[in-house]
């Protein structure tokens, strides 16, 4: 029996001997890839700058990571696509006219502080992304809320500034908004596309929704986070977000939920971000409640808060409840309700 | 009509089509084979026999060692040649009789009794008691105990396990395409034993044509009822087909007859009839030889006792690409470290999977928190926190988070995205800390 095989050459292992094909990478690579249709909208609105601000997001999140593993003798795990998407996620959060710098220092914040000091890839508590972003905003509030016109495309020097869609509705109320879009239908039409200022990747709901189906539908995401988070968001926006014209003051059940979904970062944050495996909850119950908490701060403080927009506070202060969600709804071992029940 | 099953679960590559359609085949006797002395979950049995001594086919060669346990017997006639310690499929030593086979096949007296059905409950539990018989599905559980439920534990339901979840695996099927008037048989005696009148078998909708013939030959039946079950892995684990089938949960660490049921398996129901009608002991089994890695792949008719070797051998030896030989199905198998390890009672197949596509121990990544095993653990687990604290060795810890409820099913280790071996490493704390 020349071409059998050598007892002592067999493997052993503990079972299962059969394991499923889906891999942390291919995980991380696919949402990469979901978000390329944002990426370019981005790129064709915002033109050159963007691209660069991007690429440099993620360069410098992936060498982080790789120095930070090369210097602590540990594996170097850069091709699981996990840094790449830090780099990405952060460059998509930033406007389009940042200096240099800031894409490189965020993402080093991004890595080395909040995912690498905690332990790495699974350890962290909070987004890496958004704490980047958070770091910077607080560092640089200037710089990071300089929003170019959309229209700058290709006109690398020349760009005109102005404010982004959520900031004129806080100011200076729906009305303005629909004098600078023409009419309401307009403003609609070009919210989705993403013609808007903003920040580079948030702004296309179109692309982005593209994404997140293809995310669905391989269920790398499931619907639990974004319903719970978008839905709690467009009730609170329809019962608290409408304002009187005249006085400026509140007016119950006159909000325009669209607007709110549309116009700032809630399309990318609900589908996106908060739906990052590490720090959100893991027991599905325990995400829909995490979604509510997220849908609730991001528009209290869009509509009661000093910043326009709320996404990112919202996700990173429901990332620190994420552990204390999943004990919560740790699932019911089989059987175990029937017991009680039956005691009874 | 949607079709019964539990909550959880994953779906493998089934890869039956490799042994599916291959009739069950007589393997040939080995020159010697290797009868284990504990070859179920209980006492080990007491050798009666001594070095030197002639034993027939079928002749009682180790006896119960108390209440948990089953007599083994002689699968061939011929000499005892030794008496000693060698390893079994989970590479522990256990005291085993090795036999040499004389060629003869001369059997100790067996007798056809075609009128089996009017023997007595009492009759029939000697018998199946006398046979040795234990759950063939794969945890070789004395069968006489689970017929023996104490008397604040009344039963109403038997159920014949013909899931057969396990990919690659078609041992039960074959039975069930070739055999179906005998395993309702033995229903029909096991029902008579526990007196109940309600005895259903579950079959995974996988298996169109063995759900046909057993309907078939259950068609006189009033009181048996085959059910096509949703196909899902692990539908074949006790818990859950009586979930599927009947609606009811055993509670956590309870056992079936809490439920008031009864589960056998298709080869034990099988063999129970054997052993009603012809006083046949339980020496030989169904083994299903295949996997990627094995040249000629069968269902065979095994005589306890002998080496997967010899098995392997008879199919056509192991492809180079083998890597890995698995006693059992791949999702809750062992590993063979050696081929000269015997088929016992409760081995359902021998697996050669490639070795491309074995997943290294080593490479593993850290949880990524996906989710992903805690949606399919069938028993409401968080395998996630158990893998995580057993990493850390806050073992107790493990228990707060339902540890000793694993059944080791290996579905959470199948789907993680980041192959950890969470089976182990639940194993691990298992071992370390008390219940
Ligand atoms: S934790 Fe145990 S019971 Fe749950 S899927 Fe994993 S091995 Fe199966
Ligand atoms: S499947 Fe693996 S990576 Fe995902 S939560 Fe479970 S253990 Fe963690």
């Amino acid at each position: 029996m020349a071409d059998t095989k050598k007892e002592h050459e067999l493997i052993v292992t503990v079972s299962p001997h059969i394991k499923d094909e889906e891999t942390t990478s291919r995980i991380m690579w696919s949402v990469n890839l979901s978000l390329l249709p944002a990426v370019l909208m981005g790129a064709y609105f915002f033109g050159p700058k963007a691209v660069f601000t991007m690429a440099l997001s993620i360069i410098s999140a992936v060498l982080s990571e790789y120095i930070y593993q090369k210097a602590l003798n540990k594996k170097v795990a850069i091709n699981d696509g996990s840094a790449f998407l830090t780099g990405l996620l952060l460059g998509m959060n930033l406007p389009a006219s940042v200096p240099f710098y800031i894409p490189i220092i965020g993402s080093a914040v991004a890595i080395v502080i909040t995912k690498q000091l905690f332990g790495g890839l699974g350890f962290n508590v909070f987004n890496p992304a958004l704490i980047g972003r958070a770091f910077l905003l607080i560092s640089f509030p200037k710089l990071m809320t300089i929003w170019t016109q959309p229209d700058a495309a290709f006109v690398y020097l020349d760009a005109k500034t102005t404010a982004t869609p959520l900031g004129i509705l806080k100011e200076e109320g729906i009305s303005k908004l629909i004098e600078i879009f023409g009419d309401k239908m307009n403003l609609y039409v070009e919210l989705l596309k993403g013609h808007r200022a903003g920040s580079i990747g948030e702004t296309s709901a179109i692309a982005l929704l593209i994404g997140a189906a293809f995310l669905l539908y391989k269920r790398y995401i499931t619907w639990h986070i974004p319903v719970s988070f978008l839905g709690t968001a467009t009730l609170i926006a329809y019962i608290f977000g409408g304002k009187s014209a005249e006085t400026g003051k509140m007016i119950l059940f006159a909000g325009d939920p669209v607007l709110h979904l549309i116009s700032g970062g809630l399309i990318l944050g609900a589908f996106f971000m908060a739906t990052d495996y590490v720090t959100c909850p893991s027991v599905k119950k325990g995400q829909i409640l995490f979604g509510i908490g997220c849908g609730f701060l991001t528009m209290l403080i869009r509509i009661k808060g000093g910043f326009p927009e709320g996404v990112m506070f919202a996700i990173l202060i429901m990332n620190c409840f994420a552990p204390l969600i999943d004990r919560g709804f740790k699932s019911r071992v089989f059987g175990a309700v029937k017991i009680k029940e039956s005691k009874k | 009509m949607a079709l019964a099953t539990f909550k959880g679960g994953v779906h493998p590559p089934d890869k039956k089509e490799l042994a599916k359609n291959e009739p069950i085949k007589e393997a040939k006797s080995p020159q010697r084979v290797l009868i284990p002395l504990s070859q179920h979950l209980g006492a080990p049995c007491k050798s009666i026999v001594s070095i030197g001594q002639e034993v027939k086919k079928g002749e009682m060669i180790g006896e119960a060692g108390g209440f948990v346990s089953a007599p083994v017997h002689s699968s061939v006639s011929g000499k005892v040649i030794a008496i000693g310690d060698f390893p079994n499929a989970m590479g522990k030593m256990v005291t085993s009789i090795v036999i040499e086979n004389d060629g003869k096949e001369e059997w100790t007296n067996i007798k056809d009794n075609p009128d089996y059905i009017k023997l007595s409950p009492e009759e029939l539990k000697e018998k199946i008691k006398a046979a040795g018989i234990v759950g063939m599905g794969g945890a070789a559980f004395p069968t006489l105990v689970k017929l023996s439920p104490p008397k604040e534990k009344p039963i109403d339901t038997v159920i014949i396990n013909g899931a057969e979840c396990e990919p690659y695996l078609t041992a039960d099927y074959r039975l069930m395409i070739e055999k179906p008037k005998e395993i309702i048989e033995g229903l029909k005696i096991l029902m008579k034993v526990l007196n109940v009148n309600k005895g259903f078998v579950g079959i995974e909708d996988n298996k169109p044509d063995a759900v046909q013939k057993m309907k078939e030959a259950a068609k006189n039946e009033p009181n048996i009822e085959v059910l096509a079950l949703e196909v899902k892995y692990p539908q074949g684990a006790e818990k859950m087909l009586i979930r599927a089938v009947t609606g009811r949960e055993v509670p956590p660490r309870g056992l079936p007859m809490d439920v008031s049921v009864v589960v056998q398996n298709v080869g034990t129901a099988l063999a129970v009839y054997e052993a009603a009608r012809y006083g046949k002991p339980l020496i030989e089994r169904v083994v299903t030889v295949t996997g990627e890695g094995i040249n000629r792949p069968a269902n065979l008719m095994v005589k306890v006792g002998t080496l997967v070797s010899d098995l392997i051998e008879q199919c056509g030896g192991l492809k180079n690409t083998a890597g890995k030989v698995i006693s059992g199905g791949p999702m809750m198998g062992f590993a063979l470290s050696s081929l000269d390890t015997p088929v016992t009672k409760g081995t359902s197949g021998i697996l050669a999977l490639p070795e491309e596509g074995i997943a290294h121990a080593e490479d593993f990544g850290p949880c990524i928190r996906c989710g992903r095993c805690i949606d399919i653990c069938a028993m409401g687990l968080m395998p996630s926190m158990l893998s995580i604290l057993s990493e850390r060795g806050f073992y107790e810890d493990a228990k707060e988070y339902n540890l000793f409820d694993c059944f080791e099913c290996g579905s959470c280790a199948f789907v993680c995205p980041s192959k950890r071996p969470i089976v182990q490493l639940i194993r691990l704390a298992k071992s370390l800390v008390k219940p």
